[in-house]
């Protein structure tokens, strides 16, 4: 009975989906108020329902109801209780779904917050908020319902993909997805903004708390996945450039601009239908990587082919989204005119090359990642874009980028002199290269130029960072949360450019063979192979490796990696034993049985490895400290007093 | 700067930055894209012989050598038409099996043999890579008995 009551939820949450979007949009258009009186409760019934539906998926997962399909193929008897709940969003359908229950969790949030903002632009956000969602909806129960019945029911099911059932990756999804749908909500304030023909600096204003959140959201998102990919995929890398991963960066990209962007519409109220078109761009890459990497065009492009129906829908939703986005773009920026002027050397400038940089990276990241299809489709012969070409070409725009960065930040708005913020900009330069040699010679020996030009940029990001909010502090002003915020992302960054360096210079890798008793010298870490016992798990078996680690003599631990054997889909999985040592991580993983009593063990030594996803998780404080700025929810309530005495006769819109 | 000035120097910013990573990426892709071959077309003399180059296929049952106790293996490529013997030093993925589809990349030696730097594969069993999929349709045609189609 569940999963029929979940599969109804979905149908009336699309029909409250189309009346959310009919009555924001036409009530607001048309100017009948009393229309908008029915767009928040629309919002919340449909979050009910989808809530409803999927906790009736989840109920099939925790109940082992292998009656749905869905269920059959993404868990089993045997499937601990954790990674049943997660197996949820394991494939197409429940991700769909996943994605869905999101939107409506953002758009209620929205919805709640929309009672400070003018009632028709409000109506307006939740009415284009509501198209996405309707889109999402038809396309669940058209081609990817997950509550579709196996008849008879399945004995048992096919278990969750092994490399899956990792905590890690369990909560990655959720958490990726929580970003890219937040950005429909920037999306949306963009179409509403268009719609009314009107943008100005309040709604800069209530659009970056929102967009500054799902930036934060899908930072995280990402690092959780590049931390999956090190330890459980059992290469022992951090970031393949894979298609899977691009699909999460290149939103990352267009989002990072359009923080910076909507940050001089804000103060200055320029860049107006530039803001406008990243915020559109934002959405469309969020919502390419969903489908991108879900529907399984980028790992086949025969299994698109196999279900044309899906791809079809893809391509039109994709089309009527985004083009229907951009046609009114092309009907309505015009009308959005900035008249300020600012000087080459002023802070609009350097925020202005952040934003060219940035969308000049996602273009490099997004032909890459597309090129192998585009040959494809066209018949070209079968060709892949691996790290050679992402490496080089995405400093290009990238190294510029982090250099203006220093200076940036310390200039002034409006005007081009950095008068007295030049001095604290040199001496953190100064500090910053005697740093970066200190680093490189003192505790590695020696570097290449890049390794130098990066940990230069790194060190003289995070100073140059504190030398406005120590003025500030000197002065007695006061430091907003939105000032706090930002320190904290940028000094983020720097810390992620340094260690990004380490890792990438200093990276020790190694594939040896080892039997029994032997032992393997990698970085000064001494590992001795104490050979493999079998082991036991509740859906798996396996073999465990002893490895005894010292340094210089120092006991460093005991590593026990595991090479395991799923039963169900007989698949096997490496996990590698991984320990944080003096800010080292060491990387060990078990490989095969050579035969003449020796295994194969692959050694990796990363220095500084750790502070990577760190910094990532430092970037992501700094956007939540930023986005919850008092300043923000002041201005919109203000915003809202306005309103109706400039319209009394109008009625309030939930 | 006035704003006319200003949207001189944006548009002149942007298309003179459009342009230079545009021009540099369309170089790097040439310099360092890969294509793909299978063993037929190797054995034909379609591979280049200076450059790396993806090789797929399918592993052929019984093929798989080692030198016991060393990190040496050699294995066989094969399209059900032509087979390509391969070396690789290293750990191989999970998933390497024999009867099971794999690429390898590498360079083709002068005596016929590739000798693979990288081997995957990677996804669960199901999966095999595209162009392998597609190659062994091409090329088995009904003789094919393993031949699982990928996706």
């Amino acid at each position: 009975m569940l999963p029929e009551l979940g599969h109804f939820a979905l149908i009336l949450a699309l029909l409250l989906a189309a009346l959310q979007a009919f009555f924001g949009i036409a009530g607001a258009h048309l100017q009948r108020d009393r229309w908008l009186a029915a767009v928040a409760p629309a919002v919340a019934g449909q979050f009910v329902l989808v809530a409803t539906a999927i906790a009736c998926l989840e109920a099939a997962f925790v109940n082992f109801d292998f009656s749905v399909r869905y269920v059959a193929e993404n868990s089993n008897s045997a499937l601990p209780l954790f990674y049943r709940i997660s197996a949820l969003w394991g494939a197409h359908e429940g991700s769909l779904l996943l994605w869905i229950f999101l939107l409506s969790s953002w758009t209620l949030a929205v919805a709640v917050g929309a009672t400070r903002l003018p009632p028709r632009f409000g109506a307006r956000v939740l009415g284009v908020l509501g198209l996405v969602s309707f889109g999402f909806l038809l396309f669940t129960l058209a081609t990817s319902n997950p509550f579709v019945r196996l008849i008879p029911a399945a004995p048992d099911g096919r278990d969750l993909n092994p490399i899956l059932q990792d905590p890690a990756l369990a909560i990655h999804p959720p958490i990726l997805y929580t970003g890219y749908v937040g950005f429909a909500v920037a999306f949306a304030f963009a179409c509403a903004a268009m719609l009314e023909g009107r943008l100005d600096q309040a709604w800069a204003r209530w659009t970056r708390p929102w967009t500054t959140f799902a930036w934060a959201f899908l930072t995280v998102g990402i690092a959780l996945g590049s931390f999956w990919a090190y330890y459980e995929l059992g290469w022992g890398g951090f970031w393949f450039w894979d298609p899977v991963e691009n699909a999460s960066f290149m939103p990352w990209l267009a989002g990072t601009a359009l923080i910076h962007s909507l940050a001089v519409t804000d103060k200055r109220g320029l860049f107006k239908s530039w803001t406008l078109l990243l915020a559109l761009l934002a959405f469309s890459l969020s919502l390419l990587g969903t489908f991108l990497v879900r529907s399984g065009v980028l790992v086949s492009v025969h299994s698109f082919a196999a279900d044309p129906m899906r791809g079809i829908f893809i391509l039109t939703f994709l089309v009527i989204m985004i083009g229907g986005a951009l046609v009114l773009y092309a009907w309505r920026a015009p009308l959005l005119r900035s008249s300020a002027g600012f000087e080459l050397g002023a802070r609009e400038s350097f925020l202005l090359f952040n934003n060219i940089l940035l969308v000049i990276a996602a273009a490099i990241v997004f032909g890459g990642t597309m090129a192998p299809l585009i040959a494809d489709a066209l018949g070209l012969p079968t060709l892949s874009v691996g790290t050679p070409y992402f490496n080089p070409t995405f400093l290009m725009p990238i190294l510029p980028l982090l250099a203006l960065l220093p200076i940036g930040l310390n200039a002034n708005w409006k005007r081009g002199r950095l008068a007295e913020k030049e001095r604290g900009i040199l001496v953190s330069l100064a500090i910053a290269v005697a740093l970066a040699l200190a680093v490189a010679l003192g505790l590695f020996g020696g570097a290449g130029v890049l390794t130098l030009v990066g940990l230069t940029l790194g060190a003289w990001i995070i100073l140059a960072s504190l030398v406005d909010p120590i003025d500030r502090y000197r002065r007695k002003l006061t430091l907003s949360r939105a000032i706090v915020g930002m320190t904290i992302a940028h000094i983020g960054i720097g810390l992620f450019v340094t260690s990004i360096s380490v890792v990438q210079s200093f990276t020790e890798e190694h594939d040896v063979a080892l039997a029994r008793g032997e032992s393997a010298l990698v970085s000064g870490y001494q590992i001795r192979f104490d050979g493999v016992q079998p082991m036991e798990g509740p859906n798996y078996d396996g073999t465990r490796g002893t490895l005894v680690v010292t340094h210089h003599g120092v006991l460093v631990g005991t590593f026990n990696p595991e090479k395991r054997h799923y039963f169900v889909q007989g698949a096997v999985t490496t996990e590698s034993a991984i320990r944080v040592t003096r800010v080292t991580n060491l990387l060990l993983a078990l490989g095969d049985d050579l035969g003449a009593g020796r295994w194969s063990v692959r050694i990796q030594v990363r220095p500084l490895m750790s502070l990577v996803w760190l910094a990532a998780l430092v970037m992501a404080i700094g956007g939540a400290v930023a986005g919850s700025d008092r300043r923000y929810r002041l201005a919109a309530r203000s915003a809202a007093e306005a309103a109706p005495a400039a319209a009394p006769a109008r009625e309030p819109a939930g | 700067m006035t704003p006319r000035r200003r949207r001189l120097t944006l548009v002149l910013g942007i298309v003179t930055g459009v342009a230079i990573a545009g021009g540099f990426t369309l170089r790097a892709l040439r310099a360092n894209v890969m294509f793909f071959f299978d063993p037929s077309q190797v054995v034909q003399g379609e591979a280049p012989r200076d450059q790396r180059f993806r090789l797929g296929g399918m592993v052929e049952k019984g093929s798989v050598h080692r030198t016991p106790g060393s990190l040496e293996v050699s294995f066989v490529v094969t399209d059900f038409k032509h087979e390509l013997p391969v070396r690789y030093t290293g750990v191989l993925p999970d998933l390497f099996r024999e009867g099971q589809g794999v690429v390898a990349h590498g360079r083709l030696g002068a005596n016929g043999v590739f000798v693979a730097d990288e081997v995957l594969a990677k996804h669960d069993e199901k999966y095999m890579p595209p162009e392998v999929a597609r190659a062994l349709k091409k090329e088995a045609g009904s003789t094919a008995g393993g031949a699982r189609s990928g996706s």
